[in-house]
């Protein structure tokens, strides 16, 4: 591990201003960053610690929920509110990582954490999101756990959040500080980067911005599912997870947005899904049909052949428990 | 004195005789409390003063080896020193190697090899710089795909299999499949080595002291007489520290060439890769039975793997070669020379993988002949060794069965797969039998009495197995004395050379040596008192002979008696047939929509002979009952198609079963004593519970939704390809 400066920031203009720095890197939980710093996969000069800025509370706001960047992923699962108006954002949640890492792990840590594509892990194979225009060595490797919607000819890598596919189907907001102390906020829609030729650059935040909240609107769904298949019981990554939030009026989907999980290099939303999905009546073939939409541009690669017809079989199961 | 002991025949049951009650029970691990508080000094734990850090690098790819910027790397901050000394070596010695295994570093057999050490002054100063050293591999890598090369070996032959198949109304003809397997201990390797003038101490996180001490003497090029290890806990083993590995032969190099302590911890990443991995195996099994389920014909053939020049090859098929009759026989591995990392023992070398795809395959034979399972096998049980002749030393394979069944709820059951649902889940029960060669290889051990209790030492190792609390309990049986009067010292070379620990062999090895020492103190004090050794009743510290009884305390006086015992496989082992013998059952629910498997419960019963403690014993069978459940359903090594490495090397990728995975294990032993296996009547079981446990939960599996998984393991796509082709 290359030695770096470690800066406690008392508040959040502090540590924006720190941040702005060459090498520097925000740091919470660390259950994903200090795996990367040990490999020198990331090797920042400075750490700034964020987990005293008093960004750890949830609060009420215009009928949802403010969750401040620094809440951990147990004490958001766990909140009483959360369980009862957002479920599938606490399942989904309880659904990643291991009891440990959620003690530790927080959201705006959680939203920002890199790929598990073992090449990018491994300084020894060259990958294109670690050393832009190196190569990657996924593209002819081994493939099991890779992306095959909204990837490029450069990367393949995926997103390995649970909860940040569930915050997208419920339309989160994320709330950001600039260096020069304004705040904006995005939509999840609008948050995440598709790898093109720029897998390096994953998300829409520039040096210095610090994630401060995460809003929730107001539930637009009361059914709501999240289902994470995964190669054991616990602790292990996607292979394809879904998170629908559906509200049914009078034997119709009136409202339908579904996440997904394992497939993308973000946790992924197709609004041709939701599109289609909306206004109709519930039918297996509605069902199938979302899934002929959802996959109809997907590109696998060998190891990862079977997320089709997996998440053939997952959506169509997931609809029919949040529909019946 | 010393009481020697070569096993060419059966001992008479002397246990039984002994008055102490220790024996058996499920007593505590003595050092259990040190483990659990974290005070128990593991290999890294002792760091001396002055002592400096080794971090090992990786070749990043195969063939000759150059290293580009070693002198900007010796100016880094607190670097001491870059070493590629040619004594380093290339993998972990085989078990019981007993010399050097292949040494250099100026060539890459694999990629990921240990070839190179950077010293510095703190762990991560040399982690930074070790991560910085440039290491440049230029040859194209070697053959990496096991079906891409001739393999050496030819299966043996008897009777004719071919005609067998050909002749049988009902044969089965499979495939089947398993990944490389990592041992994945929770203590990582690590060697703290230290010089004294000639005299080289390493604290080291190894399984068989007298064979490593040898190991890293010759890697050295020094006498064996000038090296200790000490080894006393260590923090899990599997086989993967069977053998010296790189960091103990690269800390002892820098040591001497620092003239300072050095201590060397590999990484997890790196123990995946420089340490003995289980072979991937492919298994091509055959099986022909008459219309009452008698096979006539038995075939077991398997593709294994292995770097050149290394002895080992995966024995998959050493048990078929006697767990059922058969006239015509097909049996024997073949190795496929590759440039992955070097293969060897992991827990249950051979059995774990070949009995687990042997049984499922047995399962499919039941199925095809309309016949119960537990039926089939019953039908097949042999009377003597089917390959040799040779009788068995005790056989309870049918009881275990019967046991099981009994036990698990088995009767009754509609063998009728896809019966059974449970909203998406399927849900069915599988059985499979369980088989483990017994082995016993040459042990000491030394015991001083004196009038405050014993002391019992000997250089086996306790890998978390329960040594400290058998060898207790051994002693103080043999000696009427209550286990906090007795002290076992383990895991230092300055002591009689145990068994060391592996092969499921190191209980009954060096604790009939324990016996031996202490059947020779137990002569010495019938001659005190002036009895027979076998009048002697020896109970809480009191000596009785007769209408004599007196403390121990008093019949020693301020004496310290010694007393040594030494114990040798010899025709026992020839002579008769010796194995252990179980049976596990599993039931699984199986999710219809997304493939994935979860096991319900487990149950298995075995036969290991005397049971010396009972809560030990337990622990080893949850274990490889839950390596079973990892074989069978998550676990497998990935190795890149191009240069063979290790993908999958980090405990979040390699999926070991977690809690969350393992369901309520139960876990029942029969009484048994076998007298071939030595004095203490009891046979190696740290293995048992592994062998054939994925296969109750595959045959479970077919049984719930009618899918035959044949390549483990068996995860969610690959149930779901199977789900699709119904």
């Amino acid at each position: 591990m290359k030695h770096f400066d470690y800066l406690r920031a008392e508040d959040t203009t502090a540590a924006c201003e720190a941040g702005f720095g060459r090498g520097a890197a925000f740091i919470a939980g660390g259950t994903n960053l200090l795996d990367l710093m040990k490999l020198e996969v990331m090797a920042p000069d400075t750490l700034i610690d964020v987990t005293r800025l008093g960004l750890d509370k949830i609060e009420e706001e215009d009928g949802g929920l403010r969750i401040g960047a620094t809440v951990t992923n147990s004490d958001l699962a766990a909140d009483m509110r959360v369980r009862r108006d957002w479920p599938v954002l606490s399942r989904a949640l309880l659904a990643g990582a291991s009891g440990q890492l959620r003690n530790k792990a927080t959201t705006g840590g959680n939203l920002l954490q890199r790929t598990r594509c073992p090449y990018f892990y491994d300084t020894d194979t060259p990958c294109n999101k670690r050393t832009p225009g190196e190569g990657c060595a996924a593209l002819g490797g081994e493939t099991r756990n890779h992306a095959i919607l909204g990837t490029s000819e450069h990367c393949i890598a995926l997103h390995p959040s649970d909860m940040a596919v569930a915050l997208r189907a419920l339309d989160a907001q994320i709330e950001v500080q600039s260096p020069e102390g304004k705040r904006r906020a995005y939509y999840m829609d609008n948050f995440y980067c598709l790898p093109g030729d720029t897998p390096h650059i994953e998300t829409m935040l520039e040096p210095g911005d610090l994630i401060t909240s995460v809003f929730l609107p107001a539930p637009k769904g009361d059914r709501q599912v999240y289902r994470k298949v995964r190669d054991r019981a616990s602790y292990a990554f996607a292979l394809v997870s879904v998170a629908a939030v559906i509200r049914m009026e009078e034997g119709k989907i009136a409202h339908a947005a579904i996440g997904f999980g394992g497939l993308a290099p973000q946790p992924w939303r197709d609004i041709e899904v939701d599109a289609t999905l909306t206004g109709a009546k519930p039918s297996a073939a509605l069902f199938d049909k979302a899934a002929d939409i959802l996959l109809q541009g997907a590109e696998t690669h060998g190891g990862d052949d079977f997320k089709i017809p997996l998440a053939r079989r997952l959506l169509p199961a997931v609809l029919e428990e949040a529909t019946s | 004195m010393t009481i020697d002991l070569k096993l060419d025949d059966k001992s008479e049951d002397r246990a039984k005789t002994l008055a102490q009650g220790l024996l058996g029970t499920p007593a505590d691990r003595p050092e259990g409390h040190l483990k659990v508080t974290g005070a128990a000094i593991y290999a890294a734990d002792s760091v001396p003063e002055n002592c400096a850090f080794g971090m090992l690098v990786r070749a990043p790819g195969q063939g000759a080896l150059t290293c580009t910027n070693a002198e900007d790397i010796r100016a880094m901050p607190g670097v001491l020193a870059v070493i590629r000394d040619p004594r380093m070596i290339r993998n972990a010695a085989q078990g019981t190697a007993n010399e050097a295994p292949v040494q250099g570093v100026d060539h890459a057999a694999y990629t990921g090899q240990p070839v190179a050490l950077v010293v510095a002054e703190s762990f991560e100063q040399a982690r930074h710089a070790a991560h910085a050293l440039k290491i440049i591999a230029e040859g194209p890598p070697g053959p990496v795909d096991p079906d891409a090369v001739k393999p050496e070996g030819e299966p043996d032959a008897q009777g004719d299999l071919d005609a067998a198949m050909a002749d049988a109304p009902h044969t089965i003809d499979a495939e089947y499949t398993t990944a490389g397997h990592s041992s994945a201990p929770m203590e990582p390797h690590a060697a703290v080595a230290d010089w004294d003038g000639e005299n080289l101490t390493v604290r080291a996180s190894l399984q068989m002291l007298k064979y490593n001490r040898n190991e890293l003497a010759d890697c050295l090029g020094i006498d064996p007489e000038n090296v200790r290890l000490l080894s006393p806990y260590v923090g899990g083993g599997f086989g993967s520290k069977l053998g010296i590995s790189a960091e103990c032969v690269a800390a002892a190099i820098a040591a001497q060439e620092l003239q300072r302590p050095v201590r060397v911890v590999q990484h997890r990443r790196q123990v995946f890769e420089t340490v003995t991995r289980r072979s991937e195996t492919r298994q091509r099994i055959r099986l022909a039975a008459d219309a009452d389920g008698r096979l006539t014909g038995l075939g077991h053939e398997a593709l294994v793997s292995n770097l050149p020049d290394e002895s080992f090859a995966e024995p998959v098929t050493q048990a078929s070669a006697f767990a059922y009759a058969a006239a015509n026989r097909l049996i024997g591995e073949r190795v496929a020379r590759l440039h992955r990392p070097a293969a060897g023992s992991v827990r249950a070398p051979g059995e774990a993988v070949g009995v687990t795809a042997f049984e499922c395959a047995m399962d499919e034979l039941a199925t095809e002949l309309g016949l119960d399972p537990i039926d089939l096998r019953l039908r097949n049980i042999p009377d003597k060794d089917p390959q040799s002749g040779i009788p068995f030393s005790s056989h309870m394979l049918a009881e275990t069965l019967r046991d099981g069944a009994d036990r698990f709820g088995w009767q009754g059951r509609d063998p009728a797969p896809r019966n059974q649902r449970d909203g998406e889940w399927w849900i069915g029960t599988g059985m499979a039998a369980a088989f483990r060669v017994n082995l016993l290889s040459e042990a000491e051990a030394r015991i001083t009495l004196t009038a405050e209790g014993a002391r019992v030492e000997t250089d086996m190792t306790d890998i978390g197995t329960g040594t400290y609390a058998i060898l207790t309990q051994i002693a103080g049986e043999a000696l009427g004395l209550t286990a906090d009067r007795v002290t076992v010292k383990l895991g230092d070379t300055d002591y009689p050379p145990g068994s060391g620990s592996g092969g499921s062999m190191g209980a009954a090895s060096t604790g009939n040596a324990v016996w031996l020492a202490a059947l020779d103190l137990r002569q010495q004090l019938a001659s005190k008192m002036e009895c027979d050794e076998g009048d002697l009743t020896l109970k809480d510290g009191q000596a009785t002979c007769g209408n004599t009884s007196r403390a121990l305390s008093d019949l020693l006086g301020g004496d310290t008696l010694s007393g040594h015992g030494h114990i040798d496989a010899g025709k026992a082992f020839e002579d008769v047939r010796q194995s252990t013998f179980g049976a596990h059952f599993a039931e699984v629910a199986v999710n219809d929509i997304t493939g994935e498997v979860r096991v319900r419960r487990m149950l298995g019963s075995f036969a290991a002979g005397r049971i010396l403690n009972e809560k030990t014993a337990r622990s080893q069978c949850h274990g490889g009952m839950t390596w079973g459940i990892g074989m069978a359903l998550t676990e497998g090594l990935t190795h890149d198609r191009r240069d063979g490495h290790i993908v999958n090397r980090d405990l979040a990728e390699y999926h070991i079963a977690t809690n969350a995975d393992v369901p309520p294990l139960e876990v029942h032993f029969l009484e048994e004593r076998d007298p071939w296996a030595g004095p203490m009547q009891s046979k190696g079981l740290g293995e048992l519970g592994i062998c054939g446990a994925g296969a109750a939960i595959l045959n479970a599996v077919h049984h719930a939704c009618g899918v035959r998984l044949r390549d483990m393991p068996a995860t969610p796509d690959r149930v779901l390809a199977g789900l699709s082709a119904l």
